[in-house]
């Protein structure tokens, strides 16, 4: 717990501004990213969940510096990332890399899979014992391709196949950090188990973090063991696993998690679901204080004046709400929570969820 | 339109891996350049394009040698083909084993060479011609596609400007202007003309391709493997000609494709306008000028017309053909 945190992310702001005319008067910003705080410690997979656009996307961007931070700080492994030059920060590449959403649109069509998962070594100069089609081929198995698929072009694969093209590549220069930007959305369910799967193997086998960026509660949850929920651009809550899941302190986790489809009929019959009314407030105008405050069900005066803030109301368990929910039922949640803390990597080993990708 | 959608029939059926593991001869990987290529290849009309399109320039290359063995030099003049009383070729054209196109009325020049040294103008100029509209046009398309911001808005005004610019009256004076100071000019006569054609030709059409290769440019910009290859830290270049610029090859090739049988048209109505080459140099266009005055000796004005056709009809059928194989998404 004291050790520092591979990846430390504080108040990042991410502000896209809204132009208009002929002079590109700034009218507006969109926030997408509006101040938002996290640690990653080595070994662990942080899950980043939202609905759309509520700026999970533009996070995992502002990480790799794809995107220039409005504010806020990025440091990782001990530097400050938010605003150093391409330049200097070419090196630190090689240990942030990213798995990309499309696999069709991540790969480029006039090159081989030699070539694309090779480009690392040559975009960062570096030079392989065996040389880099040796190199390029291990990697290919590591990922469970056939290595003579090495001049093979990616219109020849399928979809799942070609997401462990991008995870090859992603995985080349060895990174210590990954971020993965919706990696099985856009794979069909049965190929998304497996993908799910690679990447918990190979998180074991060359000792990786992941920051998992999904829309998908039960991929989450078979993959984190910390989640992160965001909501208009802000972190809303942010727990363990199983803190999370079972007693979700924020309204907003609370609905989200009543939305997951129980497979089982009967158990179905017993849940009470609970249904937001309305549509996510635009970011370019979000509402003041908490921004669920439109639509929360338990949302009274103080929530459309102060801004609640993000507080540790169990421990490694901190939600940002005036009226958190669960929070005498967190006693067991606390002694739960801090048992799974502190075992955090040795959890890699993945706990049987039943049905959790069905 | 049936041709394009075939292939994903016969050969792209065979799962990779299910024929790998059952042992038979390696299967090859197959670039989108050879898929196009077997589209191409099935597609009749555009084959029968390319190869008018090779005849041509074979044509063109051994001019001196066809001329050789089926004419007379191009300049040389056959009085004696020539009805003395009316100028006309004797016989109506003069049409025969000796002149395989007749002869010009009045001096009696070999039609045949003549078109085939024809040939050598119009490929080259528009060959050339395109090829500075292409190499412009993407350049400047591709810089201001990916960068934006105002480098975008500076060269898209520029490309309106280009394409506002009254292109014919400016060809018109400047080769007037030009030809005040050719005494002076390092280059002179047919050679000065035909670097003026490639020039006011080719550098006042690369706004068209360059359009095509800024919005292109624009759509790849966004794809996930450009940021990809940023995350990786590849650097400005890199990603244009290495990431990018591949994607580009097939709307280049077609645009040029279809460009060069504008660029014909355009430079034999610059010769027709009398701006071009000048006599007694043969170009189809000067030849369709003079044969205006002779309307009683239609063969005069129809050999180089039917070159201009067949040459313009051979590169757009091939162009074509050529954009099915390529993006077989586009629909005609």
């Amino acid at each position: 717990m004291n050790e520092e945190p591979l990846l430390s992310v504080q108040g990042l702001e991410k502000h896209f501004p809204v132009t208009k005319g002929l002079l590109q008067r700034q009218v507006g910003a969109v926030r997408a990213v509006d101040g938002i705080s996290f640690d990653v410690r080595k070994g662990e997979t942080l899950g980043l969940v939202g609905e759309s656009g509520c700026g999970k996307t533009t996070t995992g961007r502002l990480i790799t510096r794809l995107i220039e931070p409005t504010g806020g700080k990025i440091v990782f492994a001990g530097h400050d990332v938010t605003h150093m030059s391409q330049g200097r920060l070419r090196p630190l590449r090689r240990d942030v890399q990213m798995i990309f959403q499309d696999p069709y649109s991540s790969l480029n069509p006039r090159h081989t899979v030699g070539a694309i998962v090779g480009a690392p070594f040559r975009i960062q100069g570096i030079k392989t014992e065996q040389g880099t089609k040796k190199a390029v081929q291990e990697i290919l198995e590591l990922v469970g391709l056939n290595p003579e698929h090495y001049n093979r072009y990616p219109h020849e694969f399928s979809g799942g196949q070609r997401q462990r093209i991008g995870i090859a590549r992603t995985l080349a220069l060895k990174p210590k950090l990954i971020i993965a930007d919706e990696p099985v959305s856009a794979l069909d369910v049965s190929i998304q188990a497996q993908v799910v799967n690679l990447l918990e193997d190979l998180q074991g086998e060359l000792d990786l973090t992941y920051v998992v960026i999904a829309h998908d509660l039960s991929v989450v949850r078979h993959i984190s063991d910390r989640v992160a929920v965001m909501y208009l651009g802000k972190i809303v809550e942010i727990a363990d696993r199983k803190g999370l899941y079972e007693s979700p302190m924020h309204p907003y986790t609370n609905a989200l998690l009543s939305a997951v489809p129980i497979p089982d009929p009967k158990r179905r019959a017993g849940r009470e679901r609970i249904r937001l009314q309305g549509d996510v407030p635009s970011p370019l105008n979000p509402p003041p204080a908490c921004r669920f405050h439109t639509r929360c069900w338990k949302a009274q005066e103080v929530c459309r004046t102060v801004e609640p803030p993000l507080e540790t109301l169990a421990p490694g368990h901190q939600v940002a709400c005036h009226f958190p929910e669960n929070v005498a039922g967190s006693l067991e949640g606390v002694l739960g929570g801090t048992a799974s803390t502190g075992a955090v990597p040795a959890e890699a080993a993945p706990a049987p969820e039943g049905g959790a990708l069905a | 339109m049936s041709a394009p959608l075939d292939v994903s029939g016969e050969e792209m059926r065979a799962e990779p891996e299910a024929v790998a593991k059952a042992g038979g001869a390696p299967i090859q990987g197959r670039s989108l350049g050879q898929i196009a290529w077997m589209r191409l290849k099935r597609d009749k009309v555009a084959i029968t394009g390319g190869l008018v399109v090779v005849l041509l320039i074979l044509v063109a290359i051994f001019a001196p040698l066809l001329v050789g063995w089926f004419g007379h030099p191009p300049n040389e003049f056959h009085q004696e083909m020539i009805d003395t009383l009316t100028m006309q070729p004797k016989g109506g054209s003069g049409i025969g084993k000796d002149f395989l196109f007749g002869v010009e009325p009045v001096n009696g020049r070999d039609l045949f060479s003549r078109v085939v040294y024809g040939a050598r103008i119009s490929l080259l100029v528009a060959f050339f011609a395109t090829l500075l509209s292409v190499v412009i046009g993407t350049v400047m398309g591709i810089v201001a596609g990916y960068f934006g911001g105002w480098v975008d808005t500076l060269i898209s005004r520029a490309m309106d400007i280009f394409l506002a610019f009254p292109l014919l009256v400016f060809a018109l004076s400047l080769v007037g202007v030009l030809g005040q100071f050719e005494t002076q000019l390092a280059v002179k006569g047919d050679t000065l003309r035909i670097l003026l054609l490639i020039f006011v030709i080719g550098f006042f059409n690369w706004p068209y391709i360059g359009r095509i290769i800024r919005g292109q440019t624009l759509s790849l910009r966004e794809r996930e493997f450009v940021d990809a290859a940023r995350s990786l830290g590849a650097r400005g270049p890199y990603i244009l000609f290495r990431e990018v610029l591949p994607n580009l090859i097939a709307p280049i090739l077609i645009y040029a494709t279809l460009l060069i049988p504008t660029n014909v048209l355009f430079e034999a109505a610059l010769s027709f306008l009398g701006v071009g080459i000048q006599p007694p140099t043969a170009t189809w266009g000067g030849m369709l000028s003079a044969a205006v005055k002779y309307y009683t000796v239609p063969h005069f004005m129809f050999f180089p017309g039917m070159a201009i056709f067949i040459t313009v009809l051979a590169f757009n059928l091939f162009g074509d053909g050529l954009r099915d194989a390529l993006d077989p998404k586009s629909s005609r």
